[in-house]
């Protein structure tokens, strides 16, 4: 089973709701859902859809090929009616083919033009053979107003559509959330504190998410002037002990890059988050991109330390978040959570497990606070103001005690021990996970790719016989690992115009996208297959 | 409690920042005396001469970047509101660089200190033009004099809300102490422009001295406030009044944000 649902009409329609209710109403039935959202940087009008693909397997991303398209304006079947031939539409705004629904009349004159998608859902429940107690219950627990009108519109939706499928309940359901959703949480899980952000598309639904639940989940949330405020607010507040994370796109991160140099020095462990988006500059600003690799990993005058993760999927980026929670405090450096529009905005299947807060190494107690105490491993013992009276951190060089140095012997001993922290964060590396195998492991051909990509990659590779290479940290590059599996002949994947990460590692061979969408299984294949 | 950190003082002899280090460090020993910890203070600077104070103070510190002071003292006093924070800039650095800060850390009140060494010039960068010197004068940045007109950053702090704006003067020993001593206890954010001369490349120190009058009105009038503002615009005439500007007690950011909550306790 693995069908898709095109819902598609214009900005303020509702349209994103409607692909959330309907994961959510597969997910009750023990579906795996994935939903891409595509909107513009519009408010009212334009053209926006959700592409809701439900599978029994895994799924992590959408194709172009649709099962059903579901219309409320014109627009949705101008532009996609190559998708399929199965079209519900609204007969009020559309012309077309197909099975027609006066929901636009049938809503006003019940006083809302809202509830038009509560008739779409209901058709769609009829349509797949979905009974409608399981999209009542799920509908009544995403409206605060109009209940009952709400019941009425499925019902009336329901009633106006024939059955196609039998999706009958085949497990229990998990969690249903969007990457930005799962970043938030996982930090929340080991132990942040305070989220400070400036709203950027695609990371602010991380700030709206956590502005909303904060008091549930135990996190602050501060909108700052601007991401330069941002940044130096969380280093203030990392420096007074507690967890912080700040959130912004690649502009943002542009304007945060000289902090992100002072993390590095004051060993302050800030977590940032980058959500990618189309560059360069203003770029296409709802519309996804892997293009900030480069950036971010280079991103700091000097020789900044720091950790770059990258997560696929909302599932990945939950852990990953209190990962990078928990290593930028065990290290005391700056950690980057890598994703893009495409994790930060769809909306997957997700199993939360078990996290939590790591301490990190704590001062013991005795003789004069030094917050720099040079150590084997680098790491000086942490201690914060309000316990201790001589925390000195610093954005100069600087003495064990964070008095500035500018003599040679000392500035060297310091930048030393710095680079010892990032040997030992290595070595924990190299011990865990740092890079996935998928596919076809004896393979001749393998798909080198990262974050999001993996979606498409890994479809593909299963469906040609191929292996798929992926990184999970991007700094330091895992190339110990990597050296290991990328043998023969190797084709880079990415959603950036040069190829950044192939670039990286020396491969020749690339296929990559750059309009702004994501990879869709489909259109890789077609791509390989011109290749192969 | 030892104030001395043993760091060799590298600032010009006869340099104002002696006379604010001085009084500062009176303002934290009487602090300490009447019951603050000495481990809930903490310290922060920018870049440029002033900065270096937190290498001359034994309290907790941050020695921040250029401009940032108000933000990163912020989020200090975000994370645990039983620290009292004082930050340090220079002209340059709260003026110019980092005024979108120092206007929003005013704006929404938070519970913050900044004290600023407004020697109207950039020192350690050896002599340009800064946000506060005169126009026409002659620097290594105009040689042919200032082409800009100077900013009032007491009227920028009425006008952004700041709820206790003060100036001194680093000739003033006394005086500098008692506002810094009032600006720390000031619930909600205070700042205290402190004029002083640069002896290397702005040396208006005469000037200074001749003009400087204590202020004597009703602080919470802030109708008066903005003409006493009015009466120096940062050039070379008028009267440089000194003391309280304004002052006025609201909810803080804090207050409002965590409704009693301690972050670095929770």
């Amino acid at each position: 089973m693995d069908i898709s649902i095109l819902v598609g009409g214009q900005a303020g329609d509702g349209i994103k709701q409607s692909g959330v209710i309907l994961a959510k109403i597969f997910n009750e039935l023990g579906y795996r859902v994935f939903v891409y959202d595509d909107y513009q940087s519009l408010i009212r009008g334009g053209h926006n859809f959700s592409i809701v693909r439900v599978s029994d397997k895994e799924v992590y991303s959408h194709n172009d090929h649709v099962d059903l398209l579901v219309a409320l304006n014109q627009d949705t079947i101008e532009k996609h009616k190559w998708r399929t031939k199965e079209i519900i539409y609204d007969s009020d705004k559309v012309k077309s083919e197909g099975k027609d629904i006066p929901a636009r009349s049938w809503a006003k004159e019940k006083g809302s033009q809202l509830l038009r998608n509560s008739v779409f859902i209901g058709a769609i429940c009829s349509y797949t053979g979905i009974g409608l107690e399981v999209a009542k219950n799920v509908v009544k627990n995403s409206f605060h107003k109009m209940i009952d009108e709400n019941m009425e519109a499925l019902k009336f939706g329901y009633g106006s559509v024939d059955k196609k499928y039998e999706m009958k309940k085949i497990g229990e359901p998990i969690e249903v959330m969007t990457g930005n959703e799962a970043v938030a949480r996982g930090a929340a899980a080991a132990g942040m504190k305070l989220y400070i952000a400036y709203p950027m598309t695609p990371s602010s639904s991380i700030l709206h998410y956590l502005a909303k639940n904060g008091e549930k989940l135990g996190v602050t949330t501060v909108q700052d002037e601007n991401e330069i405020g941002v940044a130096n607010m969380a280093v203030g507040s990392c420096f007074a002990g507690v967890r912080t994370m700040v959130g912004t796109s690649g502009g943002g991160l542009a304007l945060m890059t000289e902090t992100i140099s002072l993390c590095s020095q004051s060993e302050s462990p800030v977590v940032f988050v980058n959500s990618q988006r189309a560059g360069p500059s203003t770029g296409v600003p709802t519309y996804t991109m892997q293009a900030d690799l480069k950036f971010v990993k280079n991103a700091g005058h000097g020789d900044v330390n720091k950790l770059v993760m990258a997560p696929g999927d909302a599932e990945e980026s939950y852990f990953f978040a209190a990962k990078a929670m928990n290593l930028a405090w065990k290290y005391q450096i700056p950690v980057f959570l890598l994703v893009d529009k495409q994790i930060s905005e769809s909306t997957f299947s997700v199993k939360v497990g078990n996290v939590k807060k790591e301490e990190p190494r704590l001062w013991d107690g005795k003789g004069e606070y030094q917050r720099y105490k040079i150590t084997e491993n680098g790491i000086s013992p942490l201690a914060f103001p309000g316990d201790v009276a001589t925390a000195k951190g610093t954005s100069y060089e600087h003495y064990e005690n964070g008095t500035t140095t500018e003599e040679p012997e000392a500035v060297a001993a310091m930048q030393e021990k710095r680079l010892r922290k990032m040997e030992a964060l290595k070595e924990e590396m190299k011990k865990g996970e740092t890079v996935k195998v998928y596919g076809k492991k004896d393979a001749k051909v393998t798909l080198l790719t990262w974050g999001s990509t993996k979606g498409a990659c890994i479809e593909v590779a299963n469906q040609l016989g191929l292996k798929v290479v992926r990184p999970l940290y991007l700094e330091p590059m895992p190339v110990w690992e990597l050296d290991k599996h990328l043998k023969g002949r190797v084709i880079a994947v990415e959603v950036n115009a040069t190829g950044q990460l192939a670039d990286m590692l020396g491969i020749k061979e690339r296929i990559l996208k750059y309009d702004g969408r994501p990879f869709t299984p489909g259109g890789l294949r077609k791509k390989l297959e011109e290749i192969l | 409690m030892n104030l001395e950190t043993g760091a060799c003082n590298t600032w010009c002899p006869g340099c104002g920042n002696f006379a604010i280090l001085a009084s500062f460090k009176k303002v934290v020993e009487e602090l300490v005396k009447e019951g603050r910890r000495h481990e809930d203070i903490v310290i922060a600077s920018g870049i440029g001469c002033h900065a270096k104070i937190v290498d001359y103070v034994n309290v907790n510190s941050f020695y921040s970047i250029h401009g940032r002071v108000p933000p990163t003292i912020s989020g200090m006093k975000v994370a645990n509101p039983n620290l009292t924070v004082v930050g340090f800039a220079g002209d340059g650095d709260g003026y110019g660089e980092g005024v979108a800060h120092l206007v929003f850390a005013a704006k929404r009140n938070i519970d913050i200190t900044m004290i600023i060494h407004n020697n109207r010039i950039y020192g350690l960068t050896t002599g340009q033009f800064s946000p506060t010197t005169p126009q026409g004068q002659k620097t290594k940045s105009t040689p042919y004099g200032n082409p800009e007109y100077p900013l009032n950053p007491i009227k920028l702090m009425l006008g952004a809300g700041a709820t206790f704006v003060a100036r001194t003067s680093s000739f003033e020993l006394e005086h500098m102490r008692q506002m810094m001593k009032e600006a720390v206890n000031h619930r909600g954010f205070a700042i205290v422009d402190v004029v002083e001369p640069c002896l290397s490349f702005f040396n208006a120190g005469d000037y200074i001295k001749a003009n400087t009058y204590k202020m004597n009105h009703d602080p919470s009038d802030l109708k008066k406030a903005w003409e006493k503002a009015c009466e120096w615009n940062y050039t070379t005439e008028g009267k440089i009044h000194l003391g309280i500007f304004y002052r006025e007690e609201k909810p803080t950011f804090g207050e409002l944000l965590l409704k009693g909550k301690n972050l670095r306790k929770s």
